[in-house]
């Protein structure tokens, strides 16, 4: 007779979820015993798949009881292999196939303005949050986890980089600090993740060792998709390493603030004004760009604020900031708004690249907008403009067309 | 007797019964096929003479008022839902029912909710022996499970007034709850510490029933103005400490969504009727108390003042939104079945404005035209929604009866009926090959809007013509059924019985469709 495990959510409010026990035991076959919301129509369907993985694990005598409050077929998958890994540890995985709408890299220039965290073990936010089309989704398995749900989380977070359509966004993950991150890496990186973010990194050996896992998983399981890195700067003594950390790898793409942590650290409190971290911004801003890489802001915790959000993206916008983090879906189209081109800077920028572009049509070497010489960088500041106003629907295509 | 019997397939392909708890039903034969002739059922002739003079009609207690009304087995008992989840009154009409020793009586709601469940006993008992108009929640887990006595019979709001009006349903008893009336019986729903807004329901109830017996705890002496119900109708008035719990009564689904899925919903459909051009200056449009439709209320009255423009009336369920729209001149006027909060309550007594309609002049098939088919725009929900756009609001894709027809049936009479509805809940798709209960033919439903596409009934070409190119995503009803079997799988078909325990009364008073009972 094994003990008695378990994986999953019940309970009031749990949806989208189920909740597994599992009892190996000597004899007797499987015994099932579903409880489940969808029993009518999926019941049988749901049997299948249980008996399908316990046979894939190998096992053929538990007791097993799932109370199921309407999970997807992936989260089922990922409840009863986290409970039969507690049960009977080994490496035999069970996948579920790889979504072919999954199957997408992203290039290191993307825009990040915005970037979803979801936390990594409640499925019924996993499902459609690709509908709201954020930049990047990030499967988190760090804070948004309870320290007794990191294990299972990583079932589930696996399961859903196959099997959930996500709908373009950058998929990305947020692991652990330490050994445990670094396990972490074991269930994501196979699975066409897009962007790792490392927690409270404070100095550039916390990412070779990232680097140096995710080479040799790679290696060991003949992977070659890019996989970037965001590392999340989140104390005083990260603020001071930022450059360090910026510029410690090739495939980092992005440097990010968590301001929660670095004012604890501090020993002050976040304002929503912030003038308590703008040195920690200033040195994010500083440190990515000497990098060459973004720089991506903290996340702005008031889901109900929308007004004083659009404020905060405004000045991060002012400061240098490329991109924010967000808790809720509804945070995403007002943080793009904020950080897309304003009319003016719009109408400035169609000036200049004009001049730009008859400029060069006439073999001049100097863009000039009536008496006024253009530096290179500023055409290149407009060209840039004009591309995220396009992107943005801000501006149509061909506005080259109608313009007078 | 046998709660059915003589069982045809009608006009929608449905198996539906002829024969209904002893009396003879007509099958649906299509939209608007259905035509009646003859003359209006009416209560008896009374005289004035046998009324008190001095216009006191108040009796001890509802259960001498019952006997004074010569309540007997067999007979009907009506209520109405203005109360909601708070109603105090109903339960205890039959606790006195039951006291008298009275046997199979029908109950006929507008509308039950959950405070009714202590009416199971009854059903039990033999004191009620079935339900007509809806069986929600615990009641409608009863009737599914075979449990009741005789066969529900489940119509809209719509449909409860032609039948009174045809005679299909005669009141024998009339219980009209009142926050505020006088000892003659005249009464309303805007004063009082129950007030709820109007009492439109029971108006019907009021003209027809034989015996109509109005329950206050807000007597006040003659006139209690306004009175949208009128003594001259009522027999007898009844006093007691409390007849509804106020904050039950101003409850349920009045708070606009915080869900991003169901946000989202709201802002295509609001963008959608945009698009297609169905939002102008003078437009009309309805959206019920469910978070979604509230909130589409709200992007609608983001685009109206915006460009300065202001709908021409709003159907109600009013609530704090649509009162701010009036108050703010972005709609002209409410027109309102009933009040959902107490700003609904506060501004239809106090705003001309704000109007209190009845089923009579919305919804009625009797009627010489309904405003129904007035309105611009209508949004509603549903459980199901199959490829043909046939919708189901009563029973759940298991086959459990859990919800009531409401106006629902009576709305799709509108312009552009649209159905903002997510593509499945947790992992319940929502579009099917097949409704489980038919409720609404798809031939009255124009747009279902989902988180993963939007689909138009290919009725409607000039919609589908108008969106093409649209940044919104347009798909096929099928496209979206086949998007939510990927993610869900599947689903088989709930295995019912052949045993039939209610029926879908469609708005003409034919049967649409049966319910069955579930294993």
């Amino acid at each position: 007779m094994g003990e008695l495990v378990s994986a999953g959510n019940k309970g009031k409010g749990v949806r989208s979820d189920c909740f597994v026990s599992l009892e190996l035991t000597s004899g007797g076959g499987i015994q099932l015993e579903l409880d489940s919301k969808v029993a009518v129509m999926y019941g049988n369907d749901i049997r299948k798949e249980v008996h399908t993985i316990l046979d894939h694990a190998g096992i053929r005598d538990a007791r097993i009881t799932l109370e199921d409050s309407g999970a997807l077929p992936l989260v089922i998958a990922a409840r009863l292999e986290a409970a039969i890994r507690k049960a009977f540890p080994s490496d035999n995985e069970y996948l579920i196939p790889m979504l072919d709408e999954n199957r997408y890299e992203t290039p290191r220039e993307r825009n990040r303005f915005t970037r979803l965290y979801l936390p990594g073990n409640t499925p019924s936010l996993m499902i459609n949050a690709g509908i709201h089309h954020p930049d990047g989704i990030i499967l988190d398995l760090e804070d948004a986890v309870a320290p007794d749900k990191k294990d299972e989380a990583r079932y589930l977070v696996r399961n859903a980089l196959r099997g959930i359509d996500l709908y373009g966004a950058e998929r990305m993950v947020r692991i652990n600090q330490g050994e445990r991150g670094l396990a972490d890496l074991d269930f994501v990186v196979p699975h066409q993740v897009n962007l790792i973010l490392i927690p409270k990194c404070e100095q550039p050996e916390q990412i070779h060792a990232v680097n140096n896992r995710i080479r040799e998983i790679r290696k060991s399981r003949k992977l070659n998709n890019p996989i970037w890195l965001m590392p999340i700067v989140e104390s005083a003594l990260g603020v001071i390493n930022a450059y360090p950390i910026a510029s410690a790898a090739e495939n980092i793409v992005a440097l990010a603030i968590g301001l929660e942590d670095y004012t604890a650290d501090l020993g002050t409190r976040r304002t929503t004004e912030g003038s308590e971290s703008f040195f920690a911004r200033s040195m994010i801003v500083n440190a990515a760009r000497a990098a060459g890489i973004q720089p991506i802001d903290s996340v702005f915790s008031d889901v109900a604020d929308m007004e004083g959000l659009h404020d905060t993206v405004l000045r991060s916008k002012a400061m240098g900031f490329d991109g924010m983090g967000c808790i809720h879906p509804r945070q995403i189209q007002v943080i793009l708004d904020a950080f897309a081109p304003s009319v003016e800077e719009i109408e400035k920028a169609k000036k200049i690249v004009v001049a730009f572009h008859e400029a060069e049509a006439k073999g001049l070497g100097v863009v000039a907008l009536g008496s006024k010489m253009i530096d290179p960088p500023v055409v290149k500041r407009a060209l840039h403009t004009i591309r995220l106003a396009v992107q943005l629907n801000k501006l149509e295509e061909n506005w080259k067309e109608s313009y007078v | 007797m046998s709660k059915y019997d003589k069982l045809v397939t009608n006009a929608a392909g449905r198996i539906v019964p002829t024969i209904i708890n002893g009396k003879e039903a007509i099958p649906f034969m299509g939209v608007g096929k259905f035509k009646t002739a003859g003359r209006k059922a009416a209560p008896p002739l009374t005289s004035c003479a046998d009324y008190p003079a001095d216009g006191n009609k108040v009796i001890a207690s509802l259960k001498e008022a019952l006997v004074r009304c010569g309540l007997k087995d067999g007979m009907t008992i009506s209520s109405h839902h203005h109360f909601r989840n708070g109603d105090l009154v109903a339960p205890q009409v039959f606790d006195a029912a039951k006291e008298l020793g009275v046997k199979n009586l029908m109950w006929f709601p507008s509308a039950s909710f959950p405070c009714h469940e202590p009416l199971i006993k009854y059903l039990e008992d033999g004191t009620i022996d079935h339900i007509e108009g809806s069986m929600n929640g615990a009641l409608g887990r009863f009737t599914s499970e075979g449990r009741m006595k005789g066969l529900g019979v489940l119509r809209s709001h719509g449909g409860r007034y032609q039948a009174v009006q045809d005679g299909e349903v005669h009141i024998d008893v009339a219980v009209i709850a009142a926050p505020s009336a006088d000892p003659f019986g005249n009464a309303n729903g805007v004063n009082g510490p129950a007030a709820c807004g109007l009492l439109g329901f029971a108006l019907a109830d009021s003209q027809y029933a034989d015996k109509v017996i109005v329950v206050t705890d807000n007597l006040v002496p003659f006139p209690c103005i306004p009175w949208q119900i009128q003594g001259n109708y009522v027999d007898y008035v009844v006093v007691l400490d409390q007849i509804g719990i106020p904050e039950k009564i101003i409850s349920g689904t009045t708070e606009v969504t915080k869900s991003p899925d169901r946000l989202l919903l709201a802002e295509w459909s609001a963008r959608f009727c945009d698009e297609v051009g169905l939002i102008y200056d003078g437009f009309s449009f309805q959206a019920g108390a469910g978070g979604t439709a509230l909130s589409i209320g709200i992007f609608f009255a983001d685009i109206l003042r915006e460009r300065g423009w202001k709908a021409r009336f709003a159907r109600g369920g009013s609530n704090k939104y649509l009162v701010k729209m009036l108050e703010e001149g972005l709609t002209e006027y409410i027109l309102d079945g009933q009040t959902f909060d107490l700003e609904g309550v506060r501004s239809m007594r106090d705003n001309p404005s704000h109007v209190n309609t009845s089923p009579f002049t919305s919804y009625n098939y009797h009627g010489k035209g309904n405003f129904s088919t007035l309105v611009d725009v209508v949004i509603l929900g549903a459980t199901e929604v199959d490829v043909h756009f046939n919708a189901n609001v009563v029973t759940h894709s298991d086959g459990m009866l859990l919800h009531g027809i409401g106006g629902w049936q009576n709305c799709l009479f509108g312009k552009t009926v649209i159905l903002p509805v997510p593509l499945f809940r947790d992992r319940n798709p929502v579009i099917r090959e097949e409704v489980t209960t038919l409720c609404g033919p798809g031939e009255l439903i124009d747009v279902i809007v989902t988180e993963r596409g939007i689909a138009v009934n290919p009725r409607r070409t000039d919609l589908i013509e108008k969106m093409k190119g649209s940044s919104l995503p347009i798909k096929t009803i099928r496209e979206l059924k086949e998007e939510a079997e990927k993610i869900c799988g599947v689903p088989e078909q709930p295995i019912l019985t052949d045993e039939i325990v209610a029926v879908i009364k469609w708005v003409d008073g034919t049967v649409l469709d049966s319910v069955y009972k579930v294993t």
